[in-house]
């Protein structure tokens, strides 16, 4: 499966633990829809990280063609959880629309403050997990983050994005060792391991490919 | 465990504090430092500690003072205004000879400020986090993993020297997130606490925790004893870390994440031929002046780089005995420099003086 194909629906939500890569993948997803040709919106719905947030790439997407949604003071010293003004457009714009929601019960009480608009607009949403993250590294506690995020949302997951990395320091046996604990995962949440990701300076048979698009400061 | 997991700064401060033992830690929110607390409220319960959220950043360093009174290891952490708040407290904890572990993830200043990421704190951190005579240690990390030894580290030289040790990072540290690895930080030998307020159980004379001293003759005794420790700490526990400073014509002087930035410009000054090296200061006090006093021989020049206003270009200057130029670059206000903002500076310098 590529990243393109999880867009099926009008809205896609990327949800995961925090730090599991879900600005990472919600970024990824958004260019390629807009590079296969079809409009495209990113939403930033993470309501609870000050920084390090899809925000930090409006510029680069907006170049691409992906229309960016962003909380009106993302990145500013304005510390108040806050939704994109047109956020409506989630739902209703035309084409497709990637969410890129903050990790865990409470980064996801902004998808059940809208659940009826996304059964309405038709939504897919996956599971990103890094098996690298620590607390969340064991299938067991990524399953309770998933199952927290169900409860706050009101939503279902349609599938488990493997993520698991180590940043800079990934290696192909980083991506490989993992794999194993995603099934885990899979088995444990009774829905499907959709792919795993790899970095784009490995090639890895079977995996997607992911370009690291994280601010760097050094 | 010898395996690498992700984490962000702030969750290894936390991380890294249960597993030295800290089982209290007492705070109060604010960003960009939360993760922390957050992170304390969920692991504490599950590993015999406590997590409480106090009514202000007040009342959470008063109560590190109760806690500590008892010879527990304790922490408590904030960002700028909240450390500002907690100065009273930290003052109380030093005259009364009191070890633990406080953290600033600063952020921009003065007063509210903004949340994004700041060095501005450096002058109140190694020059006065309270009123009257006194120090703490101050420590610096500039990555994941070196908080991951940092904090360990920090209460064995709070509970060694009797005196409370600051973690000061920033935001950018405390939000970014990379591999660490909790390996065993080698143990120190720490002294029993036998001036601790934990129940004489009616078989020695009580102890007392106070700070207050009624005759001044007595006071200033206790300032004097306090001061030959300092001496002890200044001679013993200094940290730092060099970079191409061996033949460097300038070397620069930054911490925490600014020496990471700093290091991939100083990296790029020497591709361009310019003999930049890389001085990082990991205890802001004791600093470690004999070190760079031995560069000052060498070197042409230096420049100190930071998230502030220059704070640092001052004990540069006293630990050089001003034998060379001390330059600034700064960003402040919640901005970081970049490595290019860095590299031109040195461009710039090496025209004129290197």
């Amino acid at each position: 499966m590529t990243l393109r194909e999880l867009a099926t629906e009008k809205v896609t939500v990327i949800s995961g633990p925090y730090g599991s890569g879900k600005t990472n993948i919600a970024v990824n997803l958004a260019m390629d829809i807009a590079k296969s040709g079809k409009v495209c919106r990113i939403a930033d719905l993470d309501i609870v990280n000050p920084y390090f947030r899809s925000a930090d790439n409006a510029k680069m997407l907006e170049k691409m063609g992906v229309q960016t949604m962003i909380p009106l003071f993302a990145n500013t010293n304005v510390d108040i959880p806050a939704l994109p003004p047109n956020y409506q457009m989630l739902f209703t714009g035309e084409g497709y629309s990637v969410a890129d929601v903050g990790g865990d019960g409470d980064g996801a009480a902004v998808l059940g403050l809208s659940h009826d608009d996304y059964i309405e607009a038709g939504y897919k949403m996956y599971f990103v997990y890094n098996r690298y993250r620590y607390i969340t590294s064991e299938p067991e506690g990524a399953l309770e983050v998933l199952n927290e995020i169900k409860r706050a949302s009101g939503l279902e997951f349609h599938g488990i994005i493997n993520n698991s990395n180590l940043g800079a320091e990934t290696t192909r046996e980083t991506v490989l060792n993992a794999i194993p604990y995603a099934e885990r995962l899979s088995e444990l949440a009774g829905i499907p391991l959709l792919l795993t990701t790899a970095p784009d300076w490995l090639d890895i048979e079977n995996t997607v490919t992911i370009t690291d698009i994280t601010k760097k400061l050094f | 465990m010898g395996e690498k997991l992700l984490m962000k700064g702030n969750e290894a401060i936390a991380e890294a504090a249960i597993r030295s033992g800290c089982k209290l830690f007492f705070g109060y929110p604010i960003t960009p430092q939360t993760e922390l607390a957050e992170y304390m409220a969920k692991q504490m319960p599950k590993r015999g500690g406590l997590s409480l959220q106090a009514e202000s950043e007040i009342a959470a360093i008063n109560m590190v003072l109760g806690a500590a009174s008892t010879g527990a290891r304790v922490i408590t952490s904030s960002s700028s205004p909240g450390i500002s708040l907690k100065c009273e407290g930290i003052s109380y904890i030093i005259g009364s000879d009191l070890p633990c572990v406080i953290v600033n993830v600063q952020r921009g200043g003065p007063g509210l400020g903004g949340i994004q990421p700041a060095q501005s704190d450096y002058n109140q951190a190694t020059k006065a986090l309270g009123h009257g005579d006194g120090h703490a240690i101050v420590l610096a990390p500039n990555s994941v993993q070196e908080i991951a030894t940092l904090v360990g580290e920090a209460f064995d030289l709070a509970d060694i020297y009797r005196m409370p040790c600051m973690i000061l990072a920033d935001g950018a540290l405390g939000q970014m997130m990379e591999p660490v690895d909790f390996e065993a930080k080698p143990a120190r030998e720490i002294p029993e606490k036998d001036w601790a307020c934990c129940g004489h159980g009616g078989k020695r004379v009580h102890n007392i925790v106070n700070s207050l001293y009624i005759e001044p003759e007595e006071l200033e005794r206790i300032v004097l004893e306090r001061f030959e420790r300092y001496k002890k700490l200044e001679e013993n526990e200094v940290k730092y870390e060099e970079y191409l400073t061996e033949d460097a014509d300038i070397v620069i002087v930054a911490y925490g994440i600014t020496a990471r930035i700093a290091k991939t410009a100083v990296r790029n000054a020497r591709k361009k031929g310019i003999k930049a090296g890389l001085f990082r200061p990991i205890t802001l006090y004791p600093y470690p002046k004999k070190q760079l006093n031995a560069l000052a021989d060498k070197a042409k020049c230096f420049l100190s780089v930071e998230m502030n206003m220059g704070q640092m270009v001052n004990d540069i200057k006293i630990a050089i005995d001003c034998k060379k130029p001390v330059y600034h670059y700064g960003r402040t206000g919640g901005m970081i420099p970049s490595p290019e903002d860095i590299l031109a500076k040195i461009e710039e310098i090496s025209g004129g003086n290197a």
